[in-house]
Parts: structure tokens; C-alpha cells; sequence
């Protein structure tokens, strides 16, 4: 029982970074439905932009929030700037220029950065030892990535459904003509749900890189993950994608241990085993509504 | 609006999800060269080994009575390119042997290029320097995915393919299958059977979990520890697990390590997860013995990030063949003086202390030996036979007791293992030091 608890806790932990990137391809999704392959590595080099303030001596509470306000910048820059002129092309044409901006922000920061693992700190004030409660081991930042990704949560549930640019963001997403003709501003709206999108990527960056170290081809990896993640929580839901990404999280850590002739030599097999489980079965995904085209 | 398309959304995630993998797996096995590094210095200069076989003047292409061309291909450039100050520091030493009158009155010229770490641009590297540079023989290549492209074809070619920059077993393996290609430092096999040697003395009861990548690399350093330890190797090993590259963190299989009740952890991990590795050890209340692989012993990428999460590093253990030239206690050693000066002069914007710069100064120096005793028969196969021929050659920045011997493929014992000995050292995490202990273990002589 143990070991099963500690599992669970070491699974969600991933599992909530995860589920933070893949909020962040839903976010696009929602508004725009293509899916930003360019996300895990614009997140990646957000996190070493604030690994760069982090260098040159600003503190940790001071270097998080500016980086995001600068992924947040970019991101509404890269729509505005690349995708925009590509917006009313096919989709597969959008989808090569996401390749693009993954390729590019690849090299960019292998080129500026090289290949070598930067370490990069916890946030000042979290504790590093773990607590432990009877045999479990808990740890602190584990905690924390928890209650970013809950309060992440609570700020875009708010800001989604109880404000004004809300409801234009949600009305620009789902029925862009309409909205033109009641004054909604279509283009700004995709651009910010961009910078949100990217804003919460560079999240998902900086809060994983302490863990797994920062280095260019980090997210990648992580992103596989996330993929699966927004696929069974539904790509077009917010909250399916963080409840996807931790159960994601658990099924690798639970299945490598439990399931015998997976081991930890084939978990990831599970994570491409759930997204085809879920497009065969139920293609909108847990929480994802049906599209129902009328004919 | 527009409507999603279920098929191609389909379609779409599927490419995604192969293009992901492919660009994850490319990019991140790049540590398992384990060139690691201890640190070394040495020493050097040219030499004073009697030339034999001065007489008749006997080439093959790349060679002439003024010049040995030599080719080499590392990263200089992508994903693993802090590997490619090692060919940096083979051409400054080959710079200083050319300054110093060459090799039997010849100079080096070493012709290097850049394949960033990906075995296609390896290949095509390499046959540019056979086929239109013309070269002596390949020196030195680096990484085990890349040697591994370019190994049938130097072989074919009959091309000396020497003292590769891996430590994957397998070129000292089945040296009857392929004999132009020969390794240099440790093998992860080897190492392994390092650690079972301690701890049969030290630790006989222990019960050991292994964490190890899910690849090559990973797998030989657990062949080689199952090999040394026989028929207890059921008893021994207690549990296994593997990480993949692409995983996010190995915190899971820590936990599964821990409950199997080891007292000892075999880290078989390249240093990013490596130092995963010992933060989870620590953050779940595991205390082992641990034995750390080579390939992630660095102070700067492994452990010090491990302190600064708070992992508890009192009690690990791994193994060192090459004298690092930041310890103090080598600094009155007159093999790290002679490599300090050496990189002042010769390669003054490289670091001093980086291991694999002390690395390539030992592995050029080996080389250097070997032409000096091919003499004036410059051909191919000569010099496979000396490089195959070395009986207790001392590199002076190699750990003292520390001799390269290596038997050609027609002798009775076929020796394609140039290094094979290597001495333990434990970390000293107040100091920051690794602290060697006990004597030079030398596992060819216990085969």
C-alpha cells in the first residue's frame, strides 16, 4: 500500500505538468483548432529566458512573472506575426508552420544555450526535505506545482466565464463571424488566447525544469505526454486536459509497476495506447463535446 | 466556423505523436560515451620510444615522408557538442607534437568535422575523409550511435578505426568479426564488473536494485554487473527498472527501487537523470550505498545540481582511470604540470579542469605512441598491428598502476580492451572531491 501511495504521488506530480501543457495546446485548440506542435518548445525557451534572469542574479519570484508576461507578448507576437497571414489556409498549412516554430525555437536555443543540462533552482521557499507521514514520503514542490496548477485553474475559469473578455475569447472561438458583426475584435481574441496559451506553456517550462533539468530537447519529451493528456481529457476542454494529464501521469507510474510484462521498459507504450483507446472509442475525449455536423 | 475533421484531427495527432518521439529519441542519448571524466593531466611530450623498423619506407594513402593525414569527427556543434572540445584538444596536442619536430619527421595533419551527434552526418563525414581527403586512418570518432554507423564500412575499407570515443563494450567484443576498429577507456562492462569485485569485499550480502536507461547503453552496464556476478547475480540483484529518455522524471521507479528493501542502488543513468535519480532516492527516505556510472560522475552537471535539491550524497561511489587536473592532490603531479602548460600554450580557450580535455590529451598521446612505433611502415595494416600490440604502455595522466595493453586478433588472446583497470573513489560532498581509495582494480586480469 506503500509503494502504491507513493506512486500515485510521484504519477501525479508528473502528471500535473503534463496537464499544464497540455492546457496550453487545448487553449489553441479551443479557439483556433489546430494543434501548436510549437508549444512544448516555445515553453522550452521561455524557461530558458528565465533561466537567464535567474543567471544574472534576479530572484526567483521576480524572473517567474516576468517571463511570463514575456511568453504571453510572444505568444500574441507569433500569432499575429506567423499565423495570422496563414489563418484562412488549409489546416495541414497551419500545421507545417508549428512545425516551423518547433524546429526554430529548437536550434534557437541549442544554438544560444548548446545542448549542455542547466540546472535550474527550486522557488525560493519551498522546502527541499520531504515530510513524511508514516511510511509516505511527501514532497514539498510536489505540493506546490499542485496548487499552481488548481489556482491556474481557478484564474481561467474566472476569466473564461465571468468577464467580458472572456465571452468575447469563447465567441471569437465558437462562432468568429457573429462575432464580428457585435463589435468582437476576432484577431485580437486569437491573439491573446496565444499569449495565454503560451503563457501557460512557459508555466509548464519553468515548473518542470527543476525536476527534469533544462535543456533544448526537454519539453519534447514531455509533450508526448501531453498530447495524450488533452486527447483523453477532450481537446477542446480546459479541465479535461489538467484531469487527462494526471491521469496520464498515474496510468505510466501505476502500469509500470503493476502491469508485469509492461515494466518500466514499455510505460510510455501506455501513454500511445490511451490515445488510441480514446480516438476509437470515444474521439472527443472524457470531457470534450461531440461535434455534430449537420449534413 | 470551421469544422474539425475527426480523420484528419486523427491523422494529425498521429504525425504529432511520431515526430515527437523521433525528435526525442534523436536527441538525447548523447551522454552515453561515457567519456565522463576524471580528470587527468599528463604529460607528455614527445617521445622517447626507441622508432623500430626505421629501414624501408612502406605507405599507404595519407602518408608520405612528410605527413600523416589523420581524420576525426565529433560534435562540435548540436545536442551533445560539449563533447567536441575533446577533438579540440587532439589537434592542439597533435599541434605541439608537429611543434616539436613531429613523429619520426613527419607531421600530423588531423583533418576533422563536425557530425552534431547524428550517425547519418557521421557517415558522411567519414567517407569524405576516406574517399577525398584521403586519410591515414579514422582517430578517436565519438559516440557509440556514430562509431556504430561507420563500423562495417572502416572495416571493409580496411581502415584503422582507432581508440573510439565510447565505452559501449561491443568494439572489443568479437574483434575476429571486425579487427580495424579498436576502443579506448573502460568498458561499461568492465566498470560493472568493478563494482562487483567491491562489493564482494565490502559489502558481500548486499542486495543491489539497478536503475538503468532502456537502451544500449543502459544494458551493458547490467550484462557486464549479471556476468561478473555469476551464479549469485538472482540473489544479488534484488530489482530492476528502466527509464526511457523520454520520460519526464524517474521518481516512480525510485519508489518501486526503495520498496524492494535494497541497501544498494546502481545508478546506470546519463547525468540528467542521474541527478533525478539521486534527488528521488533522498526525497522518498532511501538511503543506499550508491554506485554512480561513469558517464554521470561530473561535479558541475550531476552533483552539485543534486546538492542544490537537497540529495543526500554522503555515501556514493564510482570509479575513476584518468587523474582530474581540478583535484589537489595531483597538483605537484609532473604529468597534470606538463598537461597544465600543455593547455596554456596549445588550447588556451579551453577549460583547464574539464575532464574530457584531459582526455583527449591522453587518448592523442596514445596514438602518438602507436605511429612512433609503426616507424617508417606507414600502412594500414602496420599500423593495426601496433595500435593492436601495445604491452603495458604508461599514459602519465592516467591513474598510477593504470597500463594499456592490448593483443592483435591473430595471437592466442585476442585483447581489443586497450583499458580495462580502474580505481574507486568515493564523493566528499563537504570538500566537493571525489577521494580515490583502495588499489587499481584490474578486471582483464581476473577474466
Amino acid at each position: 500500500m506503500t509503494e502504491f501511495i507513493q506512486l500515485v504521488l510521484a504519477g501525479t506530480a508528473n502528471g500535473c505538468i503534463y496537464g499544464l501543457l497540455a492546457l496550453a495546446l487545448v487553449l489553441i485548440y479551443r479557439s483556433t483548432h489546430i494543434i501548436n506542435f510549437g508549444q512544448g518548445e516555445m515553453a522550452m525557451f521561455s524557461t530558458y529566458i528565465c533561466w537567464s534572469f535567474l543567471n544574472a542574479g534576479m530572484g526567483y519570484w521576480v524572473a517567474v512573472p516576468l517571463t511570463l508576461i514575456l511568453a504571453f507578448a510572444a505568444g500574441i507576437a507569433v500569432q499575429r506575426v506567423l499565423i495570422r497571414p496563414v489563418q484562412n489556409a488549409p489546416e495541414l498549412t497551419i500545421v507545417i508552420v508549428t512545425l516551423g516554430l518547433y524546429l526554430f525555437f529548437n536550434s534557437l536555443a541549442l544554438w544560444i544555450y548548446s545542448g549542455v543540462p542547466k540546472p535550474f533552482p527550486l522557488p525560493t521557499g519551498i522546502r527541499q526535505a520531504s515530510w513524511q507521514v508514516g511510511d509516505i514520503f511527501i514532497i514539498p514542490y510536489h505540493l506546490f506545482i499542485f496548487a499552481v496548477l488548481i489556482t491556474l485553474m481557478a484564474v481561467l475559469y474566472v476569466l473564461f466565464q465571468r468577464t467580458k473578455l472572456g465571452l468575447g475569447l469563447r465567441a471569437a472561438a465558437a462562432q468568429p463571424a457573429s462575432s464580428r458583426l457585435v463589435g468582437i475584435n476576432v484577431n485580437w481574441m486569437l491573439a491573446l488566447g496565444w499569449g495565454i496559451a503560451a503563457a501557460a506553456g512557459a508555466l509548464a517550462g519553468m515548473l518542470s525544469a527543476p525536476v527534469v533539468q533544462l535543456e533544448p530537447n526537454f519539453m519534447a519529451t514531455i509533450l508526448i505526454f501531453s498530447f495524450a493528456s488533452a486527447t483523453l481529457g477532450g481537446f477542446d476542454s480546459p479541465p479535461g486536459a489538467v484531469v487527462g494529464g494526471i491521469a496520464i501521469g498515474n496510468i505510466v507510474a501505476l502500469g509500470g509497476r503493476y502491469i508485469e510484462f509492461i515494466g518500466t521498459q514499455l510505460d510510455i507504450v501506455l501513454a500511445l495506447v490511451v490515445i488510441v483507446a480514446v480516438l476509437l472509442i470515444r474521439p472527443a475525449g472524457l470531457f470534450g463535446r461531440q461535434v455534430v455536423q449537420r449534413v | 466556423m470551421r469544422k474539425p475533421k475527426r480523420w484528419t484531427a486523427l491523422l494529425m495527432l498521429f504525425a504529432a505523436v511520431a515526430m515527437v518521439l523521433a525528435a526525442a529519441c534523436g536527441g538525447d542519448d548523447d551522454d552515453d560515451d561515457g567519456g565522463t571524466t576524471p580528470p587527468a593531466g599528463g604529460t607528455t611530450a614527445a617521445g622517447q620510444t626507441p622508432t623500430q623498423q626505421q629501414d624501408v619506407k612502406k605507405y599507404d594513402p595519407g602518408a608520405s615522408d612528410t605527413e600523416i593525414k589523420i581524420g576525426g569527427v565529433y560534435p562540435f556543434s548540436g545536442p551533445a557538442a560539449a563533447y567536441g572540445t575533446i577533438g579540440k584538444a587532439v589537434e592542439a596536442y597533435f599541434k605541439m607534437v608537429n611543434e616539436q619536430g613531429g613523429i619520426n619527421g613527419r607531421k600530423i595533419t588531423f583533418i576533422t568535422k563536425d557530425d552534431q551527434y547524428s550517425p547519418d552526418k557521421t557517415v558522411q563525414a567519414v567517407r569524405e575523409l576516406v574517399e577525398q581527403e584521403k586519410v591515414l586512418l579514422i582517430f578517436n570518432t565519438l559516440g557509440t550511435p556514430s562509431n556504430t554507423a561507420i563500423w562495417d564500412y572502416l572495416n571493409q575499407q580496411k581502415i584503422p578505426h582507432l581508440f573510439v570515443a565510447t565505452g559501449a563494450s561491443k568494439w572489443g567484443a568479437d574483434p575476429k568479426s571486425r579487427p580495424w576498429t579498436i576502443g579506448w577507456q573502460p568498458d561499461y562492462q568492465s566498470e560493472s564488473a568493478i563494482y562487483v569485485e567491491w562489493l564482494a569485499k565490502e559489502k558481500p550480502n548486499a542486495k543491489v536494485a539497478i536503475l538503468y536507461q532502456n537502451d544500449d547503453y543502459g544494458k551493458d552496464y547490467v550484462e557486464g554487473f549479471k556476468k561478473a556476478l555469476g551464479a549469485k547475480a538472482s540473489q544479488v540483484i534484488v530489482k530492476e527498472a528502466t527509464y526511457a529518455t523520454t520520460d519526464a522524471s524517474v521518481n516512480a521507479q525510485v519508489a518501486q527501487l526503495k520498496e524492494s528493501g535494497a541497501d544498494t542502488f546502481f545508478v546506470v543513468a546519463t547525468p540528467k537523470f542521474a541527478t533525478q535519480a539521486l534527488v528521488a532516492a533522498t526525497q522518498v527516505g532511501w538511503k543506499p550505498t550508491i554506485l554512480l556510472n561513469s558517464v554521470s560522475q561530473s561535479i558541475p552537471s550531476v552533483l552539485d545540481p543534486a546538492a542544490q535539491q537537497g540529495a543526500d550524497l554522503s555515501n556514493i561511489i564510482s570509479t575513476f582511470y584518468i587523474k582530474d587536473p581540478g583535484d589537489p592532490q595531483w597538483a605537484n603531479d609532473p604529468a597534470i604540470k606538463a598537461y597544465k602548460d600543455f593547455m596554456a600554450k596549445y588550447y588556451p580557450s579551453g577549460n583547464v579542469n574539464d575532464g574530457f580535455n584531459v582526455y583527449g590529451y591522453a587518448v592523442a598521446q596514445t596514438l602518438v605512441e602507436v605511429l612512433k612505433k609503426s616507424g617508417n611502415n606507414l600502412t594500414r595494416e602496420n599500423i593495426l598491428k601496433q595500435a593492436t600490440s601495445l604491452k603495458d604502455l604508461r599514459i602519465d595522466v592516467l591513474l598510477p598502476g593504470i597500463l594499456i595493453n592490448t593483443s592483435p586478433v591473430d595471437s592466442a588472446t585476442p585483447d581489443y580492451y586497450p583499458i580495462q583497470a580502474e580505481q574507486l573513489a568515493k564523493y566528499n560532498p563537504s570538500a566537493k572531491k571525489w577521494d580515490l581509495f583502495g588499489e587499481v582494480i584490474d578486471i582483464s586480469k581476473k577474466k
